[in-house]
């Protein structure tokens, strides 16, 4: 893998205009491989949707879809996180609890000096690019595998939260308007009929920035070309170790807006909150297709992964499912969805 | 291929609970969202809330995330538990303030909210079905004086500083012994976060530092073991107090290591919890609390019928 250059990954990275045209007809777009993964994906989706909204009636109501949205919106900006990392080759184990150490930073901002609300917000993604950084720093200079380095670092954080916030929740009173980045909704002003948080806004605004950065910029295929061969982007001439510790500050930043999605949903920084996390956010970017062996992946895709998962306990939570039950099915749709990938790749 | 898939999932979802069913519109359908859901403390409680269900003819479910720091988790099985238009809703709240909205929400719907375990901050409840974790603390104090004779240093081990029962159980075990044993001393009071390793080498530490400690309470199911592991590592001799049950908790006080524990009613919890919400829905007027009771239980009356009924392993 390290060696010789992913075809697949080099399709991905070169979305330039020659690959497109070379698509050619409609046909042969919609069985191009990465377009026949979102398909699968998305029609996935849709079958879930369709098969719960048969099972009960209570699933397609809009104050449910509302509640779908809205608890996809954190797991959905940690995963896109985690999709840039992983298409690096790397692992983040810390997005979880890097989110929560954020969250804490906007409470010591607000809550504890008093500041307005806009250092709150700055201070997250400050500290998000902040951890991000020594992340990638640890990584691409120290060496350290991305594996161990993120453990540490979730655990250095984790920590942190808790001694910062003094192992209490820091409630976010004082500053009455902090609740409303994710809670208040601007569509919903616009059209009252859909009250769609505006948590749900920020991770399509989050996403869909993303994905430009993704394949629009000299970042994104640096991003993409770490992970299909770093050898080859080195010989090169590229600047790997700059590129990879940036890769990690990014989605160190994207956390924070995490950070700040979960806080102002519960109106306080929960310093204990935050481990786990980073196995759902994991699960819904390999969901969504993205290799863990790197040198592929979509933002599309990672979204549709987050919706899966969230769409998935829903539906089966309002059929009253027992709930062992519905960890067995998420863990079975989990490989499922990894191993249709697999064939896929195999065919190739 | 899509095709396939598809099918595979309605096939695979079908298969797992096939038989579970849709909810009949005109059966009465209560929702319980619980602080955990995997410990035995929180399956004792749903068994009870499943009793209560036959008993009264209504359905329940009974939801919790894996762990008590999972604030949003919660947050979003309440509100997919209000989305099947439930006739009344049981809650035992992580964080009350996050859970506000969705409370008003069920107040605004008329869903009568019955709160659980460590109640809800709030004015919304109907009613409240709890331990009093006081008064239960209180009769732990009075069982470690009369074992170790009335006299000498004793030591709390505790789950935390911060929770409704973490307090309440260090400060009724604390204030009686002030108030009624003067010749007690509580040397040190110390927190293990309910977890057996860490309540374990806090033990340690406690035994070191006091040499002629008599007694050590332990304010839940992870602490108590602690304690009990703590003392055997160091082969000390010392009276062991306890709460709530677990098979290890129970085969110690059997063989005497511990001598005795206190014992919440999950069981009465879970069907309290049931009964208020049955009890709301008819009109009937409830109590703001509703003391679900306690009982000690040592080597002499843990095979009591009334007692095993109301311990879990």
């Amino acid at each position: 893998m390290a060696t010789t250059p992913n075809p697949q990954a080099n399709l991905t990275m070169t979305s330039t205009p020659v690959s497109e045209t070379g698509a050619g007809s409609l046909r042969d777009r919609l069985f191009h491989p990465s377009t026949r993964q979102k398909l699968l994906a998305f029609a996935s989706l849709l079958a879930l949707v369709v098969f719960f909204s048969i099972a009960n009636d209570n699933f397609l109501q809009i104050d449910n879809l509302v509640s779908i949205l809205q608890s996809t919106a954190v797991n959905g900006v940690l995963a896109i996180a985690c999709t840039f990392v992983i298409i690096t080759a790397g692992i983040d184990l810390s997005v979880g609890t890097m989110m929560t150490f954020c969250s804490v930073m906007a409470g010591v901002f607000l809550t504890y000096w008093g500041l307005p609300i806009y250092f709150g917000i700055f201070a997250a993604i400050f500290f998000g690019a902040l951890c991000g950084w020594t992340s990638g720093m640890l990584i691409a200079k120290l060496k350290v595998p991305p594996f161990i380095a993120t453990l540490g670092m979730m655990m250095l954080l984790k920590g942190l939260s808790l001694v910062i916030s003094g192992t209490k929740p820091i409630y976010f009173n004082d500053t009455p308007s902090f609740p409303q980045i994710s809670q208040e909704s601007l569509i919903g002003d616009l059209i009252p009929a859909l009250p769609i948080p505006n948590a749900v806004l920020i991770l399509f605004l989050v996403a869909i920035a993303a994905g430009v950065v993704l394949n629009k910029t000299v970042f994104g295929r640096y991003t993409f070309a770490l992970g299909s061969n770093e050898e080859a982007l080195r010989l090169s001439g590229v600047k790997v170790d700059f590129w990879k510790v940036t890769v990690y500050t990014v989605s160190g930043a994207i956390c924070g807006i995490a950070g700040l999605l979960i806080a102002s949903r519960l109106n306080s920084a929960q310093p204990a909150l935050g481990q786990g996390y980073e196995l759902d956010a994991i699960a819904a970017v390999v969901i969504g297709g993205t290799s863990l062996s790197g040198g592929t992946g979509t933002i599309l895709g990672t979204i549709i992964g987050a919706f899966i998962m969230s769409v998935l306990i829903n539906g089966l939570r309002i059929m009253s499912v027992a709930q062992e039950w519905q960890t067995v099915v998420t863990g079975v749709i989990i490989i499922l969805a990894v191993y249709m990938d697999i064939l896929r790749r195999r065919r190739q | 291929m899509i095709k396939r898939r598809a099918l595979n999932i309605a096939l695979g979802l079908s298969f797992a609970f096939g038989a579970s069913g849709i909810a009949q519109a005109q059966e009465v359908y209560i929702p319980l969202v619980s602080k955990g859901f995997q410990h035995q403390f929180w399956q004792a409680v749903k068994a009870g809330a499943n009793q209560a269900a036959t008993d009264y003819k209504v359905k329940v479910t009974f939801e919790g995330p894996e762990t008590e720091a999972m604030v949003d988790k919660q947050i979003d099985m309440l509100s997919a538990a209000l989305a099947k238009k439930p006739q009344a809703i049981g809650f035992a709240a992580l964080d009350s303030k996050a859970a506000l909205p969705l409370l008003k929400k069920a107040q605004a719907a008329k869903i009568p909210v019955v709160a659980f375990d460590s109640g809800v901050d709030s004015d919304i409840p109907v009613t409240t079905a709890t331990t009093d974790n006081k008064a239960a603390a209180a009769l732990a104090a009075d069982k470690m004086a009369e074992l170790i004779g009335k006299e000498g240093e004793v030591a709390v081990v505790a789950h935390d500083q911060t929770s409704r029962t973490g307090i309440d159980r260090r400060d009724g075990f604390v204030d009686r012994m002030k108030s009624a044993y003067p010749k007690i001393k509580i040397v040190s009071i110390q927190y293990g976060a309910g977890d057996q390793l860490k309540s374990t080498e806090v033990t340690k530490s406690i035994l070191q530092a006091y040499p002629k400690l008599k007694g050590a309470f332990g304010t839940n199911e992870g602490s108590a073991i602690g304690v009990l592991n703590g003392a055997r590592e160091m082969k000390r001799k010392v009276v062991i107090v306890g709460f709530d049950s677990g098979k290890q908790q129970k085969d110690a006080i059997r063989d005497g290591q511990m001598a005795g524990a206190i014992t919440q009613n999950p069981v009465g919890i879970g069907y309290k919890t049931v009964e208020a919400a049955v009890k709301a829905l008819k009109g009937e007027k409830l109590p703001k609390i509703i003391d679900t009771g306690f009982y000690w239980y040592d080597k002499s009356n843990i095979a009591d019928p009334k007692i095993a009924a109301v311990l879990y392993d």
